[in-house]
């Protein structure tokens, strides 16, 4: 317990001084406010910081991993942690209150598990099961909770106010991460995780660099539109979101 | 007797004409939307995946053949009108020209770009949902391969010469409302000349970059 706890103030400490030594970067000059994103220098703070992280050190790692192991690992160790969280997802599913996705997501565990051995192929989508993915901030989101102002945490990313409290959750929730004793075994598998989701858009992150005018605004954007949808999809009354554009000449 | 042959000849022409909508292989101004995403997605995806300088990232051959089988059936202007809002009207005609001209490559060169790292991946085509009369629909489909499914989805509109894409969503996200705040930031800050520059530059860029793998 106390350990755990210490475990927390180490976060918060880290977390803090990140925001300090980041400082508040100023918005380049003629950027129109969002309403969504008032914290916006902040986050534009922060974003910088991910970038640096992520140009070097997050892509090397990853394409020292793509160099040194074949596809077939890589696409084996995606589909085991796919598996994994396939678990999770069925349990999400079931407090959203969709039985039937629950029921779909259950049964990919089962086949891939037993089939697929213990989740290293993917036997359930070509079979016809489809993949979904939820997480804690999604599920409070179908319950009501309003997405409250875009932040960008480090790290992590792209989040709101809700999906921050989602993706903590998320953590203390999960077994791998939360309730594995062996420390060493811990570390290891959750630096595995991380590098085999950058991993999954090594080649995405590119195009994105390629098509962003500005890609604080282009990613902000964008996951805010995503979450609404993801939060709205599998619904009864799902009607596709179509946004009501401003038509110059009406 | 006479109009039994009438009869024939009825139910011939209505064969003929549903073995047209079924076999051929380029869609016309009549062909419903959802049936035109088909065609033109199955023949794109077909192409792309028995193409070896495709597979081997040859972006230049996907750009050109984006260029044939997806363009036509596209509505660039409407999508950088909508992508600009109020602004457009700011733009001169050249202006608008020139970002239209320029947006488009600058999609269809991400669109190739992702086209291009196409292995085993398979469409599904979701049942359309709209009225007869509709002049706007949205028809949804999945991408099904390694890693997650990728929703999507493709909003067209109803003109004189058929139904037009001017709109996609990705995974959730729309193309043009992705796009609206940073336009509206680089004019804000740069001006539309600004806008046209920056994109210009861009491309240019891309043209010479060199592909990833």
């Amino acid at each position: 317990m106390m350990l755990c706890f210490m475990r927390k103030a180490k976060m918060a400490i880290l977390l803090g001084l990140i925001a300090m030594s980041v400082g508040c970067a100023s918005i380049p000059a003629g950027v129109e406010r969002s309403p969504q994103d008032p914290w916006e220098p902040f986050n534009r703070s922060v974003f910088e910081f991910n970038e640096g992280l992520d140009a070097y050190v997050l892509k090397p790692v990853v394409a020292g991993y793509r160099f040194v192991l074949p596809e077939f690992v890589r696409e084996g160790v995606y589909n085991f942690f796919s598996n994994y969280n396939d678990i999770y997802t069925a349990l999400f599913n079931l407090l959203q209150g969709k039985p039937d996705y629950a029921f779909n997501d259950f049964m990919r565990v089962v086949v891939n598990t037993t089939m697929g051995l213990g989740g290293l192929i993917d036997l359930a989508t070509p079979g016809g099961l489809e993949k979904h993915k939820e997480d804690w901030g999604q599920t409070l989101g179908v319950w009501g909770v309003p997405s409250g102002p875009y932040v960008v945490l480090p790290f992590f990313g792209p989040s709101n106010v809700r999906d921050t409290f989602g993706t903590v959750a998320d953590l203390e929730s999960d077994y791998l991460f939360s309730f594995v004793k062996n420390i060493g075994l811990r570390n290891s598998v959750t630096g595995l995780r991380v590098v085999n989701a950058r991993n999954t858009y090594y080649e995405a992150g590119d195009l994105l660099d390629g098509a962003a005018i500005d890609k604080y605004s282009f990613m902000r954007d964008a996951y805010i539109q995503r979450r609404a949808y993801q939060i709205n999809e599998g619904r009864d009354d799902e009607e596709p979101l179509m946004p009501v554009y401003e038509n110059p000449y009406q | 007797m006479k109009s039994f042959k009438k009869i024939y000849s009825f139910l011939l022409t209505g064969l003929l004409l549903l073995a047209s909508t079924v076999f051929a292989q380029t869609p016309d101004q009549s062909t419903p939307p959802d049936v035109l995403i088909k065609m033109v997605v199955t023949d794109v995806m077909a192409t792309v995946k028995s193409d070896p300088d495709i597979q081997k990232g040859n972006i230049p051959k996907v750009v050109d053949l984006v260029e044939k089988k997806i363009v036509p059936y596209t509505d660039m202007r409407r999508t950088t009108e909508m992508a600009m809002g109020p602004n457009w009207k700011k733009a001169t005609p050249e202006q608008q020209a020139q970002l239209t001209m320029e947006f488009k490559n600058l999609l269809i060169r991400t669109y190739s770009g992702a086209l291009s790292q196409l292995r085993d991946q398979t469409v599904q085509f979701k049942a359309l949902r709209a009225a007869p009369d509709d002049k706007e629909v949205v028809v949804k489909t999945v991408v099904l391969g390694r890693g997650d499914p990728v929703p999507l989805d493709y909003r067209l509109e109803k003109t004189a010469s058929g139904w037009k894409v001017y709109d996609m969503n990705i995974m959730g996200v729309w193309l043009v409302e992705a796009y609206r705040n940073q336009f509206a930031n680089q004019i804000s800050q740069n001006g539309i000349e600004g806008l046209v520059k920056f994109l210009q530059d861009r491309n240019k860029q891309l043209a010479t970059a060199k592909p990833a793998n």
